[in-house]
């Protein structure tokens, strides 16, 4: 299971989409200032494929989802979504850095979840979940808001949709969130760390909304976690990063009980003693 | 000299109210809505990513908020008609009290966008919203409520400004004041209405931005 960093999953060729991927890094390359995070960094993700990232801190996970939700620019390489390059586009068959409104576009692929929930505090629970399907999607208000309540409803939340985020829990808060993010039915849902901002007690009920979710669903996930017992139930893989290289995938039960590499084992082991 | 109760009352209150709500008062209001608009404006242009409108700008804000009201004010009395514009003094002292202070209120607006937490944009282009909506919708809201009281602050300002417009020939309370103090020489009276209306006026306001900004939680 050990890999070469270049060699990580990728089938496909260098500077190629990948149609039956739904997300494939192809040498992606991320510095800030001189650190450079990631170097060269190749891995693909398919279809409904669910995929944990672990790795020490500082070892670039948190960068991996914000380029995909493009809050972070890429510095080389290419991130190829859904088929169709994420910070580049097709312009007369040559791949150009990728304007705003291209952008735009991209974006409602994706989904993310953030560890401090960054719900709208100025905006009841309902609002925050169909302001982006009424405005970026072009919904309709009357279906933004069935669909609102449905969703808000799947995450256990149909009592709370007058309320402001202020006056919920940070785990109610939380799962407003998630709800928000399905709401523009993205094909992929970041989730960076989403249970480490809550009290012991509110994680169970954020983890089970996200495991039904993985369950019942074919959405794509990306996520970072420390709650490896989560990870082992929804991922199919497993991906130990450091210094923003993958050290090696698996899955999780491979993973997790059966590491080749010392730096996993070493890292997994102080997950554990952490707890 | 002794007050002259009758005087006082019947005759100096009466008229100075009247300009009281009439300009003072009038010029403060129509002044903060300009102020106000004016002020968001420059913030947003002064944020601008093209160097071409952000920079000017900023020069504006800083050479209007460096040189005094009232030269403002005698600036445009005096050189607008030349111009070729001809404006009513009322008008031309709302627009330079609107002006003059959306230069203050701009630096206001931009530290309340300032103070919008990162996460906040991070949200909005996460989910993709487009420019207006992540304004309107978003950072705006969060951005004013967080600086209310500063801007009522500055409206109480000018309210205590506005006897400048008698430089340009514009009789407010304080103008009155003077003139029928004048008349009759009773200035121990129309000087002390003038302030009790003054008081009267501002020490509410006072006291409502004070409850605002503890309800804001400041
Ligand atoms: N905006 C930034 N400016 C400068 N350096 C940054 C920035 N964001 C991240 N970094 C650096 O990039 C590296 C990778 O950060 P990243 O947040 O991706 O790590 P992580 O694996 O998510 O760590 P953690 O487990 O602590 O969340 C770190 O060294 C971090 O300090
Ligand atoms: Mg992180």
């Amino acid at each position: 299971m050990v890999t070469e960093p270049t060699t990580n999953g990728n089938t496909t060729g260098k500077g190629q989409s990948a149609p039956d991927k739904m997300v494939r890094f192809d040498k992606v390359v991320k510095r800030f200032g001189d650190l450079v995070v990631l170097r060269e960094l190749d891995f693909e993700v398919a279809p409904a494929e669910h995929v944990t990232l672990i790795g020490p801190s500082g070892s670039g996970k948190t960068t991996i989802l914000r380029l995909l939700m493009t809050l972070e620019k890429i510095n080389d390489g290419y991130i190829w979504v859904d088929g169709e390059p994420l910070w580049h586009m097709d312009q007369g068959g040559k791949l150009v850095p990728a304007n705003e409104k291209y952008l735009r576009r991209m974006r409602p692929k994706m989904g993310m979840v953030f560890q401090q929930f960054n719900l709208f505090p100025n905006m009841k629970v309902l609002r925050n979940v169909t302001e982006a399907p009424i405005y970026s999607l072009g919904m309709s208000k009357d279906e933004a808001v069935q669909r609102g309540r449905e969703i808000l409803e799947l995450v256990g939340l149909s009592d709370k949709v007058d309320s402001y985020p202020s006056q919920l829990s940070g785990g109610q808060q939380q799962r407003v969130a998630i709800a928000r993010a399905l709401a523009m039915n993205p094909k992929i849902l970041l989730l960076d760390e989403v249970t480490s901002a809550l009290d012991p007690e509110l994680v169970a009920e954020v983890l089970n909304v996200l495991r039904d979710i993985a369950h019942t669903t074919e959405i794509t996930i990306l996520c970072v976690t420390h709650e490896m017992q989560f990870a082992k139930d929804i991922s199919h893989r497993v991906m130990m990063f450091d210094h923003g290289q993958i050290v090696e995938y698996g899955p999780p039960e491979k993973i997790f009980s059966d590491p080749e590499h010392d730096r996993t084992k070493s890292f997994l082991r102080a997950v554990l003693e952490a707890r | 000299m002794i007050w002259d109760w009758n005087f006082a009352l019947n005759e100096a209150l009466p008229q100075m109210l009247g300009a009281f709500l009439k300009v003072t008062l009038l010029a403060t209001i129509l002044g903060s809505v300009v102020a106000m608009v004016l002020g968001l404006i420059l913030a947003l242009l002064r944020r601008s990513r093209i160097q071409l409108i952000s920079r000017p700008t900023g020069w504006f804000i800083e050479f209007v908020r460096s040189t005094p009201l009232l030269v403002q004010l005698l600036f445009l009395f005096l050189v607008l008609p030349r111009v070729g514009i001809t404006l009513p003094a009322f008008t031309i002292g709302i627009i330079g009290l609107g002006v003059h202070y959306a230069t203050y209120t701009s630096e206001v607006y931009r530290a309340g966008i300032d103070g919008v937490p990162k996460g906040q944009w991070e949200a909005a282009t996460a989910l993709s919203l487009p420019p207006r909506r992540k304004w309107q919708d978003v950072i705006l809201p969060q951005a004013i409520r967080n600086v209310l009281p500063a801007l009522g602050n500055y409206v109480i300002s000018m309210f205590k400004e506005t006897p400048y417009l008698l430089a340009i020939t514009v009789l407010d309370m304080v103008a009155i004041a003077k003139n029928i103090g004048s008349l009759n020489f009773k200035y121990l009276e129309t000087f002390t209405i003038a302030g009790l209306i003054f008081l009267a006026a501002s020490y509410p306001a006072a006291v409502l931005m004070r409850k605002l900004e503890i309800r804001l939680g400041h």
